[in-house]
């Protein structure tokens, strides 16, 4: 059956800002029709899917996950991540070229693609690295990369330190309209760095990452992008002075986005104490004010979309003393229900934080996702925004369980996840699709 | 032991000065204070710990600091076990856990361990079944410095409370500054951090001494006056443009000192670089120079610890 018609669903549009009672028609892997009163149409031959009311809302799209494969399939494979993806609502996302070796030639991206493709779950998108080995020094091939189907270009989690490669980049990024994606730390000052300056990280010991790092190399870059004309999105931005600069370099017309990730959101510096390791992220987790700072920056869309950056790590690479440990999250099961306590704060509309969430990624990307108009693919998610429930690392669907929420209660839950109208996801129920 | 205090030092493990109450300290020193005889060969305490194992377990190398768990492990009768790190299948990429477990089944009583990472030690407290103390965690604490040199000033000054005590050196690099400005502070004293604007912690004023980067205003009137250990290789990542310019600036001369109280106690954790930190003159003084007394009442001190911990009194 090819047919599928969602009824006594709440239908969440972001792009029309809209939340309304209704059922939607999928066929063919598409969204075909949708209203208020579609459900009630006898004459309609198609699989019924009642929704019970759940929310029906586009399918995450998620600009930065990190994967290991190839290089490290056993923190995070094709197959474990897409999982982690449909389980946590993503139906689409772009992993970062930081692999083993990494994306930077076009073999490489048609190997993701590939392989991507095989595993039939969420949809995987593949970025190239800004310079050949990600090593900072030479570009890498923006035209032939883009043409393999490089959706954006970054050095993941480096930063293009090197002023002028930056300021090339941005300028010969513009021939294939490059979504270049940056690391916003200047190296010289991070270096060694692994916790937020301040009380805490002076009682522990612990060298800090000064705020400075982050709001330097995006004044730099902006200055680049306006003298360019070149398009910059900062990936993770945690400080105040950061939200700050966007703001008013988007209002100078500078072509800037940015995007948070749910850790920076929730969480702040107290979280390392005790070294707990499961905290170390980069950038670090900042104090309580940055952290308002960016929860405010979300809902006055001064930050375009929240990240998961998704950084899966093995026990070995996080059982060890706080400075050895490496950094990172895995984030792509708590990325919604994060997210959603701004909804129940009264501080967003859902319509609105799916923009976040889902469509504006989506834009950035330049993927067909994110919306609910006719036509569109039918990536789609069934989500009760009431449901409570606490995270464990054992309920996990990631190969890593590094999670820095484990034990927290979260509300709101994705029951059922669809990629071109076929479920890849139901709560409960056994996997449907064989993974390789 | 007498039992005049029934509030002592819970244990088990000693990770830090962090998390101790005033009195835990207070019962550490008075232990120790009645550990200073022992090591003077006044008093016979070899059937403390007789039967249990006291290991070494040095990840970063200190002669003096191994030696005074030694000694004091020695003079308590616990047999004294120094595993080489350095040599050991550590530096072949063990994990500190791996290494944890593998001593769970060598069963030491009581683990004494330095390691170069600020945490680390707390890390493997968490993964042997036996009491664990630090011995210097990267630049997070050395719990058992900050308690001799409290030992030090309540012996030559009688008390701790309402001293001022001016800490002065590099003390973004210093554990030895963190544990004592935690227990000085919770022991009522006031405490001074006196650094370059580039060797002091940034928020650490929120633990409640005073900071200032003025040699001079910092030990005005000061009864106490520790000085920290320069690393030598701080010029290369300029922090500090040079050693001459750095002595002249904050190394302990007379001339500095008779800015402090007139019966100021010089302290310093050792070993010293003279003419770096402090002048030799100074640090030879014996009216002034409490150094020697530190390495004494170290002894003193690690007895203490280790009875505490693995003693017949210990709760075990």
């Amino acid at each position: 059956m090819s047919r599928l018609l969602i009824t006594n669903a709440r239908l969440v549009d972001p792009v029309a800002g809209t939340e309304t009672a209704g059922a939607l028609l999928v066929e063919h892997g598409r969204i075909a029709a949708r209203g208020p009163n579609l459900g009630r149409d006898e004459s309609i031959d198609a699989e019924r899917l009642d929704a019970g009311g759940l929310v029906l809302a586009p399918g995450l799209v998620d600009l930065r996950v990190q994967l290991g494969e190839p290089g490290a399939e056993h923190k995070e494979s094709f197959a474990s991540g897409a999982l982690a993806a449909v389980a946590g609502g993503v139906t689409s996302f772009a992993c970062l070229p930081g692999t083993q070796p990494p994306i930077d030639d076009p073999s490489m991206v048609e190997f993701v693609a590939r392989r991507a493709r095989r595993v039939r779950l969420a949809k995987v998108y593949p970025y190239a690295a800004i310079t050949k080995g990600l090593k900072g020094q030479e570009l890498a091939e923006f035209g032939l990369l883009r043409e393999a189907g490089a959706v954006g270009f970054t050095d993941g989690h480096l930063a293009v330190a090197n002023a002028r490669i930056m300021r090339r980049a941005l300028s010969y990024g513009r021939l294939v309209d490059a979504f270049l994606v940056q690391h916003p730390e200047e190296p010289d000052l991070a270096r060694g760095g692994v916790a937020n300056p301040g009380p805490i990280a002076a009682r522990l010991g612990l060298a800090s990452i000064p705020r400075e790092a982050e709001v330097i190399m995006i004044e730099r870059d902006l200055r680049l992008a306006r003298a360019t004309g070149g398009r910059v999105h900062f990936s993770r931005i945690t400080t105040a002075e950061a939200v700050e600069a966007i703001r008013r370099a988007k209002a100078e017309g500078v072509r800037v986005t940015c995007d948070c990730t749910p850790h920076h959101l929730a969480l702040n510096e107290l979280e390392v104490e005790g070294y707990r390791t499961f905290a170390k992220v980069s950038p670090p987790l900042r104090a309580e004010d940055d952290r308002r700072a960016i929860e405010a920056a979300v809902v006055d869309g001064t930050i375009d979309a929240i990240a998961s950056d998704h950084r899966p790590q093995d026990q070995d690479s996080k059982r060890l003393p706080f400075a050895s440990a490496e950094f990172g999250v895995v984030g792509l099961e708590t990325l919604l229900p994060v997210a959603l306590r701004l909804v129940a704060d009264g501080r967003m509309s859902l319509p609105d934080l799916f923009a976040r969430l889902s469509t504006t990624p989506a834009r950035l990307l330049g993927i067909e996702a994110g919306t609910l108009a006719v036509g569109a693919p039918a990536d789609l998610i069934l989500l009760d925004p009431d449901r409570p429930w606490k995270v464990a690392e054992r309920d996990l669907h990631s190969a890593s369980k590094n999670t820095a929420f484990e034990g927290r209660l979260m509300m709101g839950r994705v029951e059922t996840t669809l990629v071109d109208g076929r479920v890849v996801f139901r709560r409960g129920e056994p996997i449907p699709t064989r993974l390789d | 032991m007498d039992n005049r205090y029934s509030l002592r030092f819970r244990g088990p493990h000693l990770l830090g000065i962090e998390g101790l109450v005033p009195y835990e300290i207070q019962d550490l020193l008075d232990r120790a204070d009645a550990c200073v005889d022992v090591n003077r060969g006044l008093a016979d305490r070899r059937d403390r710990l007789a039967g249990r194992t006291l290991l070494n377990l040095f990840f970063e190398n200190s002669t003096r600091t191994r030696t005074s768990f030694e000694l004091a492990g020695k003079r308590l009768g616990a047999d004294v076990v120094n595993m080489e790190v350095a040599t050991s299948s550590v530096k072949k990429g063990e994990t500190l856990i791996d290494t944890a477990m593998t001593l769970n089944a060598m069963h030491p009583d009581v683990l004494v361990v330095r390691h170069g990472e600020s945490g680390a030690v707390a890390l493997l407290a968490r993964h042997v079944r036996c009491s664990v103390v630090n011995a210097g965690d990267g630049l997070h604490e050395h719990p058992t410095q900050a308690l001799l040199d409290a030992l030090t000033i309540r012996r030559r000054k009688g008390r701790i409370e309402g001293l001022t005590v001016a800490i002065c050196g590099d003390v973004l690099h210093s554990r030895v500054a963190r544990s004592n400005m935690l227990l000085l502070l919770a022991m009522g004293a006031r405490v001074r951090l006196v650094a370059p604007p580039t060797l002091l912690p940034g928020g650490i004023e929120a633990y409640g001494a005073e900071v200032t980067t003025d040699m001079m205003r910092g030990l005005e009137g000061a009864d106490i006056v520790m000085m920290l250990r320069l690393q030598l290789e701080r010029m290369q990542s300029a922090h500090l443009p040079s050693i001459r310019e750095y002595f002249r600036l904050y190394g302990l001369t007379r001339e500095k000192l008779a800015n402090a109280a007139p019966d100021a106690l010089v302290l310093h954790p050792g070993p010293m670089n003279r003419g770096v930190e402090i002048d030799g003159v100074v640090a030879d003084d014996i009216d002034r120079s409490a150094i020697l007394d530190q390495v004494e009442m170290g002894v003193a001190v690690r007895m203490a610890v280790l009875e505490a911990l693995a003693g017949p009194e210990a709760g075990r």
